[in-house]
């Protein structure tokens, strides 16, 4: 069609996605970016009709597989594939050949000689859904892997961004936390510097990557270890959860110590009037957000749950075209 | 047009396509009386892309030449296609937005070309998600022929006998910065009226 569009790098890609597989924002331009937060907006619409389920995936078989606890975005990817017709396997490591030994390469090749279209794989170990491609021909979406990535987290990120500031370019988000065993903040990184918002990260020293130079070759992340540094001037603030399972490994002295130094309070909403909260989920009350702010109106945690439905729906319909491709 | 277009004639032009849309408008207002019982059990809609700008020209005749306004909504059928196996990329899925209540109201799907009919089969699974419509009639501009389902338009701007190989064109000024339908010759196409 010649539709006359004004092209800018911030405009959604025509022709669809470059990428076969989601493993992770690393490498999707800003224009992909936008292609599936736009997809999306489409999508969250079916949400909220009477039969919110579209006939769009019939026919298409979608396996989740969830080699690490997960619950959230599970849930979230399972009800994206029933919306849009998709007829779902679930597979978790608990209760299946895993906790037989059964290696992933082996899992995977069984799955697929069960005629998979699209693979969803959570797993504690980074790389494993690149490691993946190469077993397997379906088309393979990252659901988290180790500290690698988390991409789905970070679109629905994104697209919660822009719901409120209508844009993403130009914005100051502050990454509060965890960030060195964050996939979601890796995922967040790429994408937010991918189309072009200003990213600064904030936590205890021994939190923070050491190689940031390398997440970020150019070198737009600002770091900072006190928090109303971050908050200066941001437009939103996105809290990550404090993984209690890695404490005892003293990479900070006390959670209510960390509340003091790094959680989001009252008194910071108040001073910063116009400040976003964000979280990933789930949310450890009185560590990283106290619990008046998780209920305050301007933490956007529940409209990221929304978005992380219609944001799977719209990365599955996308990048089930590219199953045929090869 | 578009890329390997190659244009064979011109079938109507911008004055052809208004008169065209006049007299499918009297149709409407013959057949649906929307000026009698208020425009409250009537509704266009248009589907993406170019039925939606054909639409609110119908909805703006009505409005000028019967001082009615009709309710407009827009639809797009991309989820409920069927062709999803066939496809390499897949195409953007745009907007649907339809403000009222579709149920117990006449509805008028309206298109610019019918082809194999399988556009307007998916229009109808997704009008028939959104509610319970009185009924859906179908209008279209060009009815080209080469139907793959039991479908016909209710209201036609002209049929076109076709062959395989040949695509047609409609195109509005508001999207295209021109006006007319255009009978083209198009190589390796992949259908992409339907």
């Amino acid at each position: 069609m010649t539709e006359s569009t004004a092209h800018s790098e911030n405009q959604p890609t025509e022709g669809g996605l470059k990428h076969r597989h989601l493993l992770g924002l690393e490498g999707y331009s800003a224009g992909e970016i936008h292609l599936i937060l736009e997809t999306a907006r489409q999508f969250r619409d079916v949400l909220d009709r009477p039969i919110r389920r579209v006939p769009t995936l019939r026919g298409i078989t979608v396996v989740n597989l969830f080699f690490e606890p997960s619950t959230r975005t599970r849930i979230s990817f399972e009800l994206a594939e029933k919306r849009l017709s998709a007829d779902t396997v679930n597979f978790t490591a608990s209760g299946s050949s895993v906790s037989k030994g059964e290696t992933l390469k082996d899992t995977a090749q069984n799955i697929e000689a069960m005629k998979i279209d699209m693979v969803v794989l959570r797993h504690v170990s980074a790389g494993a859904p690149h490691f993946l491609t190469r077993c397997v021909d379906a088309v393979v979406i990252n659901a988290g892997d180790g500290a690698h990535e988390h991409p789905t987290q970070a679109l629905l990120d994104m697209l919660t961004i822009s719901d409120h500031l209508g844009s993403l370019e130009g914005r100051n988000i502050s990454i509060i936390g965890d960030i060195l065993h964050s996939r979601v903040a890796r995922s967040n990184i790429h994408g937010l510097l991918a189309v072009g918002a200003n990213v600064t990260i904030c936590g205890p020293n021994p939190l923070l990557p050491r190689h940031l130079e390398e997440m970020s070759p150019n070198g737009r992340v600002r770091v900072t270890h006190r928090l109303d540094e971050a908050l200066e001037g941001a437009d939103v603030a996105m809290a990550l959860r404090i993984q209690m399972e890695r404490q005892g490994r003293n990479l900070f002295p006390s959670t209510r110590e960390y509340h003091e130094q790094y959680g989001i309070r009252l008194e910071h909403l108040d001073r910063y009037p116009d400040l976003l909260v964000m979280h990933p989920g789930p949310v450890n009350r009185g560590v990283e957000l106290a619990s008046e702010v998780v209920d305050h109106e301007r933490a956007v945690i529940l409209n990221q749950v929304t978005n992380g439905v219609a944001v799977r729906m719209a990365v599955l319909y996308l990048l089930s075209g590219s199953r045929v491709a090869e | 047009m578009e890329a390997n277009d190659i244009i064979k004639a011109q079938l109507l032009d911008a004055r052809d396509l208004e008169r065209t849309l006049h007299r499918m408008a009297r149709q409407l207002v013959e057949m649906f009386a929307p000026d009698e019982d208020g425009a409250g059990r009537f509704g266009l809609i248009g589907m993406q892309t170019r039925g939606v700008y054909l639409a609110r020209r119908l909805q703006r005749i009505m409005s000028e030449v019967d001082g009615i306004d009709v309710p407009l909504g827009v639809l797009d059928v991309t989820m409920y296609r069927d062709d999803f196996r066939m496809r390499m990329k897949q195409p953007v899925v745009r907007e649907t937005k339809i403000d009222f209540d579709v149920d117990g109201r006449h509805l008028v799907l309206v298109d610019d070309v019918l082809y194999t009919g399988r556009t307007v089969r998916a229009g109808l699974d997704a009008l028939t998600d959104l509610g319970r419509p009185a009924s859906v009639h179908f209008l279209v501009i060009v009815d080209r022929g080469h139907r793959e389902l039991p479908i016909k338009a209710d209201f036609v701007g002209r049929k076109v006998p076709t062959l395989p190989g040949e695509e047609v064109r409609v195109r509005v000024q508001e999207l295209d910065g021109k006006e007319g339908v255009w009978l083209v010759d198009h190589p390796n196409t992949e259908g992409n009226n339907a």
